[in-house]
């Protein structure tokens, strides 16, 4: 065989099997394909037998059998992988009976759940196993053991539910670990690894929310203008392909119908604005009292923060579990009130209600917000009182332990001093303040998972069984009007799940062990909430789509996460670890541990290479560059954008030249008028437009939304129908079971318009069997 | 894999994971819905390609199916004869269709087969009348339908001929963000 042959034979080979993987999409019938992958196959057996022959056959050989076994084995992990999804049947069932949008909440918590696995997996691995597994065991140094006032009390269940006793100072908390540089028979860097996991964590999150967004926009469409195709949208994408439950399907139907009714009266209702003064005045008015209210919020908590640290001083004896819990409390208190309230202050707006959805969402945002930043201010003013605190402390030990030194040695007449021997459980301890931080975190999160589930239990659940069973006895029916069958919150559930996440977040790094709490709280909610959803709510009345909601939440999402990283971040540069607790506990800041790794660890010249890229010198141009390419990029992007928006300026002047030519029109456009009308009289043009210069209604002029009467929009079709019957092919009127023969160059929608890079003219050429 | 199953052969397995986007346990799977529709039609050995069809009325019960507006015309559209009786082919193909693995352009090719009703390979003015009379189960008067139907031919029909062909068809709905995630 000639080398040309060869050459040619390998790339048909190349071809067929190119043919084989983009089988599934093609638009034949199975047949066909099946078919078609027979003789591909036997084709590329045969041939690549014969091509084997000569020089270097085994080494083809061997290239192909590999190709073949690294398909198989691509095919059987793809199995194995969506085996792996959990749950995919119950959120399905969840999707069939309520449609895609409740079920999207779904997906989102088991996004969540998963992200969150893989945080436990960070923390527990990497932080957890190792200090428990060859660190220090409980009670043998100071940090791990139960201060001997406290030791009475250590076991009771009220104490260990406030993650006192036991429970603060066991691997749950950051003033467990233990300081020592490296642990074990590894040598494992404890220290530093907390450190990196804190930081990695994330980072990790990060990467993992922007991939996601990334995705969901790509899915997202060509990009059209909102107004751009309103009725053909309704009309073929507003059915749920995947509702399976009748109930569902009639709201659907009746939410479809209503939309379409309120596209038409939009379409015919001239912009009549009513008194437009009065509704500034009254959104103003709004607004107004929604600020008061977020601030009234804000203050409240700020309160009483302030008062939980004087409780803190007193006796624990005397306090209620009021006061206790006041600071938890109040924000769940918060968080159920405001939302309802903002939705009838939102009333005075008269927005459209996806604005409107908009707006509460942006609220309830703001709230969640403001609320957490004034507990982490109100946080912080502790942390500092407890730093002063842990000064006196500090001077203290340092002052009892030079004592005991002079002691000793006045009393014993000789220089060898031996140490202090105490039971750690009578050490003088300094207040660890990030221990504190994280079990206000844990309390927080515990608060918010109890006011979540008694919510569904006592909202959905308590209600439905009320309405169902105390219908028989009622004067009117309570299944149709009030209070009936919950719906199921989506946005305040998934904001609910967000502003958790954050929480996680933040708490994170000064409580290993409120991760592990979040993955328990993730799954028991799929399990519960499913439940409840499927056994106590109704499916939605009025499903308006806020379309583009998926980043949306995502957004939120990320900006969730650098809000939580911000108090990190700004902890681990600036204050000083406690002294005797936790895993950077003698340091004076918390990332030395970096530089002491640096310094000990690493080889001397990756060290002299930090302190070069630190310096700022460098740090400044490399901050610059990076500014200079986001402007860069961005007005690329812009750019694009606006060549983008003439495309399709172009595209629609086509379009609308196209329809004038065919149903013999004026031109509509204004500047080929124009034109037009500064042609001398005696031009043949001008006397032709002239003998067909009937003025119509615009038909085309897609700019100018002028409402149009449905009448006058008859007429203009019922004349063009006529025409258009002449030019077109005729109508066969049976069903067409072969397919179109390739039709002459002027029916075809390509040929007459030259519109570069027209995707959808491509396309039009292609649906043949 | 390691499981013994006699429905079909290995090869026939390999060639429809190839021809569709199922994995292999979902094939068995849709099989096994295949028989429930008819177990006294459907033979449980499919190793020599038995050619048995199952009439539309049945399919249409598929709870899947069942509560769809369009559910006649999508199992018109996948079956050979055009009459709706599909055979186990036909089913795989249906559904590999309208599971979330495949791409948008083969979505559109087959949504367009579905909306036009009297296949002509255009949606014509009476399609889309049709069509929305599913939608809405006719609550709408004529002359809101008339008045949608014909907004949708204006916003969509770029070649002027009061009728949307499959380049229309294919440039409204690639651009609208909805049209994966419910079909």
């Amino acid at each position: 065989m000639s080398e040309g042959e060869m050459t040619r034979l390998k790339e048909e080979v190349e071809e067929k099997k190119k043919l084989i993987s983009t089988l599934r999409n093609k638009p034949w019938r199975m047949r066909r394909r099946l078919e078609c992958l027979k003789d591909a196959q036997q084709f590329v057996e045969k041939f690549e037998g014969a091509l084997g022959k000569g020089k270097g056959r085994k080494l083809y050989a061997f290239k192909v059998m590999m190709t073949k076994k690294w398909i198989k084995f691509n095919r059987d992990f793809e199995n194995f992988k969506t085996a792996c999804i959990p749950w995919e049947r119950k959120i399905k069932e969840v999707e069939s009976h309520f449609g895609s949008s409740v079920a999207s909440y779904f997906l989102f918590l088991r996004w969540m759940y998963g992200m969150n696995l893989v945080l436990f997996g960070f923390v527990f691995g990497l932080v957890v196993i190792p200090e428990v597994l060859m660190g220090l065991p409980y009670g043998s140094i100071p940090r791990k053991t139960v201060p001997r006032d406290e030791q009475a009390k250590a076991m009771d269940f009220s104490v260990l539910f406030e993650f006192g006793g036991y429970c603060k100072y066991s691997f749950l908390f950051y003033g467990y670990y233990n300081n020592q540089r490296t642990i074990g028979l590894l040598q494992f860097r404890l220290p530093l690894s907390y450190l990196l996991v804190g930081v990695g964590s994330f980072g990790y999150s990060l990467m993992v929310v922007i991939r996601t967004m990334a995705k969901n926009s790509n899915e997202g469409g060509d990009g059209a203008e909102e107004g751009d195709f309103t009725f053909a949208w309704k009309m073929f994408t507003s059915w749920d392909y995947l509702i399976g439950n009748s109930e569902t399907a009639d709201n659907k139907f009746a939410s479809i119908t209503t939309s379409f009714k309120e596209s038409i009266v939009d379409e015919q209702e001239n912009q009549k604005d009513e008194n437009i003064h009065l509704r500034r005045f009254l959104r103003v008015l709004a607004n107004l009292l929604i600020l008061c209210s977020l601030g009234g919020s804000g203050y409240l908590i700020y309160y009483v923060v302030k008062r939980s640290q004087t409780y803190a001083n007193m006796d624990e004896d005397e306090l209620s579990w009021f006061e206790k819990n006041e600071v938890e409390f109040v924000m769940s208190l918060l968080g159920l009130v405001c939302p309802p309230l903002f939705e009838t202050i939102a009333e005075l707006e008269e927005y459209h209600p996806r604005i409107a959805l908009k707006w509460q969402l942006g609220r309830i945002f703001a709230l969640f917000l403001g609320n957490l930043y004034t507990f982490l201010f109100a946080l912080f003013d502790e942390v500092n009182a407890k730093l002063e605190r842990e000064e006196t402390i500090k001077n203290a030990t340092i002052w009892a332990m030079k004592e005991h030194y002079s002691n000793f040695s006045e009393l014993n007449n000789s220089t060898a001093i031996t140490p202090l021997s105490i039971n750690p459980a009578d050490v003088m301890r300094g207040p660890c303040w990030e221990t504190a931080v994280g079990i206000e975190f844990m309390k927080l999160t515990v608060s918010d998972i109890q006011v979540t589930y008694l919510t569904i239990l006592f909202g959905d659940f308590l209600r439905a069984l009320a309405v169902r069973f105390l219908n028989y006895c009622w004067c009117w029916d309570l299944e149709a009007g009030f209070p009936s069958y919950a719906e199921f919150d989506i946005s305040g559930n998934v904001l609910g799940l967000i502003f958790n996440q954050g929480m996680i977040w933040m708490g994170a790094f000064y409580a290993p062990g409120l991760v592990g709490l979040n993955v328990l709280r993730l799954l028991t909610s799929m399990y519960f909430q499913c439940w409840a959803v499927m056994t106590c709510n109704v499916p939605h009345e009025r499903v308006f789509k806020a379309s583009k909601s998926n980043n949306f939440y995502m957004g939120l999402l990320l900006l969730i996460l650098f809000l939580s990283m911000l108090p990190v971040v700004y902890t681990i540069m600036t204050l000083p670890p406690s002294f005797d607790c936790g895993p950077f506990s003698g340091k004076q800041k918390m990332y030395d541990v970096i530089i002491e790794t640096i310094d000990k660890d690493l080889p001397a010249f990756l060290g002299t290479l930090f302190t070069y890229a630190a310096n700022p010198g460098l740090i400044i141009p490399a901050v610059l560059l990076m500014v200079l390419a986001i402007y860069y990029l961005n007005s690329v992007s812009k750019a694009y954008k606006h060549a983008n928006n003439e495309l399709r300026k172009k595209m629609q002047m086509q379009r609308d030249e196209e329809k004038n030519r065919r149903n013999n029109k004026d031109s509509t456009n204004q500047v080929m008028k124009d034109l037009e009308d500064l042609l001398p009289k005696k031009s043949p043009i001008s006397a032709s437009a002239k003998e067909n210069a009937e003025v119509r209604s615009e038909l085309g002029d897609k700019p100018s939304k002028v409402s149009q009467k449905p009448g006058a929009v008859a007429t203009g079709r019922g004349v063009n129908l006529q025409r258009d019957v002449s030019l077109a092919m005729a109508n066969p009127r049976m069903a067409v079971t072969r397919p179109p023969g390739p039709r002459g160059p002027s029916a075809l929608p390509g040929n007459t318009l030259q519109v570069p890079g027209g995707r959808g003219r491509g396309r039009g050429q292609n649906p043949r069997r | 894999m390691g499981n013994k199953q006699t429905i079909f052969t290995d090869e026939q397995l390999d060639a429809y994971q190839d021809c569709t986007f199922f994995t292999r346990k979902e094939i068995l799977r849709l099989h096994g819905r295949y028989h429930e529709l008819a177990p006294h039609l459907v033979p449980m050995d499919y190793t020599n390609d038995p050619d048995v069809k199952i009439p539309l009325a049945l399919i249409v019960n598929m709870p899947e199916l069942k509560e769809n507006p369009f559910r006649n015309r999508i199992v018109e559209s996948f079956s050979e004869d055009g009459e709706g009786n599909l055979s186990f082919n036909d089913f795989v193909d249906m559904f590999s269709v309208l599971s979330e693995m495949a791409p948008r352009e083969l979505k559109a090719i087959y949504a367009f087969k579905i909306y036009d009703f009297n296949t002509d390979n255009f949606i014509c003015k009476e399609d889309l009348e049709k069509t929305l009379n599913k939608l809405t189960r006719e609550e709408l008067t004529p002359e809101e339908v008339n008045l949608v139907c014909e907004k949708a031919i204006e916003e969509a029909d770029l070649d002027g001929d009061n009728k949307l062909s499959f380049a229309d068809f294919e440039n409204m709905i690639s651009k609208a963000p909805d049209f994966l995630r419910y079909l």
